[in-house]
């Protein structure tokens, strides 16, 4: 097997395997009933998003964007700055869904969801 | 070749780190390993020539997020209640995502192809007129603040948002544990003078 195949084969595993974190997360998200949990799916949802980003701005023997005169192939800098954001506003997200998770507990005295949805049809 | 390869082995201990974070029932490990999630993150993120959003992301997904996560578990509690079941429904939606993800990816340039088409549209541009234009080396640093400084000013309004969103959350919460605690006194001794905090 040449360098060709097998560079290909292992570019499209790492594909495969970012597509498989991101609905691992997505799982974690909607089969878990503890709040914290799906809180905790969402940041691996959100995280391995930002892999799918990045790997295709990877160019082969090019190297990180800071220019200097003994480089001449650089990767892209456009997901770079993308995901920078999102990494940011990513944090944001899971810092309100964390106050609404405590809020939650006070009002509820649960965090877990089914026991939630099971006061509210008592009510 | 270890261009492909460091990313491979780097994707994989994420993947076992996933798989071993599913089915724990204590939150205090499952923070743990999430931590160690996006450290390994950071990583590959370097690896993939990223250093900046790699540093970014040990720092806020590691760091903060983690601080964040064990804040709130003090507060909650640290232990999920329901044991380990499979939910076929979620287990369906998540497999037709992966199919039609997996779809989407063959439609993708392969792995460090310099003629993938995001290489060929305005990241040249940026990468030969920043040092004339902008004068700083770090290109990543250039766009960010300059030539898309306006979507840096949209994302701190967000952050702005949300982080007025959290203290007034809180907020709402501590003054309801002090009115709570002022009945308690005055039910106690109705001569007391209510504790104002």
């Amino acid at each position: 097997m040449n360098t060709e195949t097998l560079l290909t084969f292992f570019g499209a595993l790492n594909h495969w395997i970012t597509i498989f974190l991101i609905v691992t997360g997505l799982y974690i998200i909607v089969a878990r009933s503890n709040m914290i949990k799906k809180l905790t799916g969402l940041v691996i949802f959100q995280t391995s998003v930002y892999l799918l980003y990045i790997g295709p701005g990877k160019v082969l023997g090019g190297t990180a964007v800071i220019l200097n005169d003994r480089f001449t192939v650089y990767s892209n800098p456009l997901p770079h700055v993308l995901i920078l954001t999102a990494i940011v506003v990513g944090v944001a997200t899971l810092a309100l869904g964390l106050a609404l998770v405590v809020r939650i507990k006070e009002a509820y005295g649960t965090i877990e969801e089914d026991a939630i949805f099971e006061q509210d049809r008592d009510a | 070749m270890i261009e492909v390869l460091l990313p491979f082995a780097l994707l994989i201990i994420l993947a076992i780190i996933v798989v071993g974070l599913l089915p724990l029932q204590n939150l205090l490990a499952v923070v743990a390993l999430l931590g160690a999630y996006s450290f390994i993150m950071a990583t590959l993120l370097v690896a993939l020539d990223a250093p900046d959003v790699g540093m970014t992301e040990a720092a806020v997904g590691a760091g903060i997020s983690t601080v964040l996560l064990l804040a709130a578990l003090k507060r909650v509690g640290s232990e999920e209640s329901r044991g380990r079941r499979l939910d076929p429904s979620a287990l369906l939606l998540s497999a037709v995502t992966g199919v039609i993800l997996l779809y989407g990816t063959s439609g993708l340039p392969e792995f460090g192809d310099p003629h993938g088409a995001i290489h060929n549209h305005v990241a040249p541009y940026y990468i030969e007129k920043t040092p004339e234009e902008i004068g700083v080396p770090n290109v990543i640093t250039a766009v960010l603040a300059s030539y898309r400084g306006f979507d840096t000013l949209g994302e701190t309004t967000v952050i702005f948002t949300a982080g007025l969103s959290v203290i007034m959350l809180l907020r709402l919460s501590v003054r309801r544990r002090v009115d709570a605690a002022r009945d308690g006194a005055q039910a106690d001794d109705a001569s007391a003078p209510p504790e104002d905090q």
